[in-house]
């Protein structure tokens, strides 16, 4: 009765092979994407009928960077190494008198009247040349938003025991739980306003 | 006495049974992680090492633009010059805006307020490019950037 058999089984014993040069398809293709960068603000452009604001020139930190990628801190020339902590310097002088009311309660800085009052009111103004190399460019904003993620760091380590760069990241996370992060909304702000960034960037010269 | 009688017996086969079912589950993982490049590079694009960048993690709401070299094969039609690419064209700075705002409107309307310009940049372009886009950006009031970087030491760049 060779009816009652019924279809004979196909060999599924190739179905490795078959599994394998699809696997290694997908394995040459794919490239894990994790894309990260360095966020920034652009300043809005400002009516024209507005004056702009009078600045202390204490309390600005000029950064230049020429074509060749030397940089102009100061007004004295300095190496990409040593930013980061002249920028910190700058940021956490707090040289306000003690009883103003622009006094920096929790700078750890050296309070030089010379240099910024106030994290508040402390600027960097970074300014390049047309042809400043990219790389050059980035290498000094990274240094400079080091400069603020290690304040912020030092600051949410004093008052929340966490760093500031992971608490951000989990709340920037979508995938992170609502009330949790409502809840670091408020801690993140209040970081944020000990050391605000700002950083303006100067129309490039040619 | 019994151990050499093991030895004379070969080892048993190891079934390789179940090994389809192992290499399903990797083909799966693979897939389903996949993201097939949807744009040809048409520029150079190597991008700067950072030490301080910040993960993307919303992808929603992400324009990117490419500003690099030209590719050799495009170097006669569009000279040598670092160029945009955005999706898979080029474009002059002066058409940068349109192109913007037409992405811009194509986008569902929660994701316009979180829009962000993803700026993935040639280590080697020089920023008088970059300066142009992101006078253009500011006019649009389009500010919020990032400038895309590899994870890296920073000094490394230099």
């Amino acid at each position: 009765m060779p009816r009652r058999k019924g279809a004979p089984e196909v060999n599924a014993g190739s179905m490795a092979d078959i599994a394998f040069l699809l696997l290694i398809f997908f394995l040459v293709t794919t490239t894990i994407e994790t894309d990260s960068g360095l966020d920034r603000m652009l300043p809005p452009i400002e009516p024209p009928t507005e004056e702009p604001p009078v600045i202390k020139e204490k309390n600005i930190f000029t950064v230049n960077i020429n074509k060749n990628g030397q940089l102009l801190v100061e007004e004295k020339i300095m190496d990409i190494k040593n930013l980061r902590e002249a920028a910190i310097a700058f940021l956490d002088n707090g040289g306000a008198a003690q009883g103003s009311p622009e006094y920096c309660n929790y700078c750890k800085g050296k309070r030089d009247i010379t240099s910024s009052d106030n994290p508040n009111k402390a600027i960097i103004s970074l300014k390049n040349d047309r042809e400043t190399k990219y790389s050059t460019y980035i290498t000094v904003q990274n240094e400079l938003v080091g400069a603020y993620n290690d304040l912020r760091n030092r600051e949410a380590q004093r008052l929340y025991n966490q760093d500031f760069v992971k608490m951000e990241a989990e709340y920037l996370n979508p995938e992170t739980p609502k009330d949790t992060r409502d809840e670091l909304k408020d801690k993140v702000r209040r970081i944020q306003e000990l050391f605000p960034q700002k950083l303006s960037e100067a129309e490039t010269s040619n | 006495m019994i151990r050499s009688k093991k030895k004379t017996k070969s080892l048993p086969a190891v079934s390789t049974a179940s090994l389809p079912d192992i290499v399903f589950i990797l083909l799966f993982f693979f897939m389903t992680v996949t993201v097939m490049k949807d744009t040809n590079l048409l520029v150079e694009n190597t991008l700067p090492n950072a030490k301080e960048a910040a993960e993307l993690k919303d992808r929603d709401g992400i324009i990117e633009l490419r500003i690099g070299k030209p590719l050799k094969k495009y170097e006669s039609k569009v000279g040598m010059e670092p160029q945009i690419q955005l999706e898979g064209k080029f474009i002059r700075v002066d058409e940068l805006q349109g192109y913007v705002l037409d992405m811009l409107n194509q986008m569902p309307e929660h994701n316009r307020r979180k829009a962000t310009v993803s700026l993935k940049v040639d280590k080697k372009v020089g920023m008088g490019i970059v300066s142009d886009v992101k006078t253009k950006l500011r006019a649009i009031n389009l500010l919020k950037i990032n400038y895309a970087t590899l994870n890296g030491e920073g000094q490394s760049n230099l």
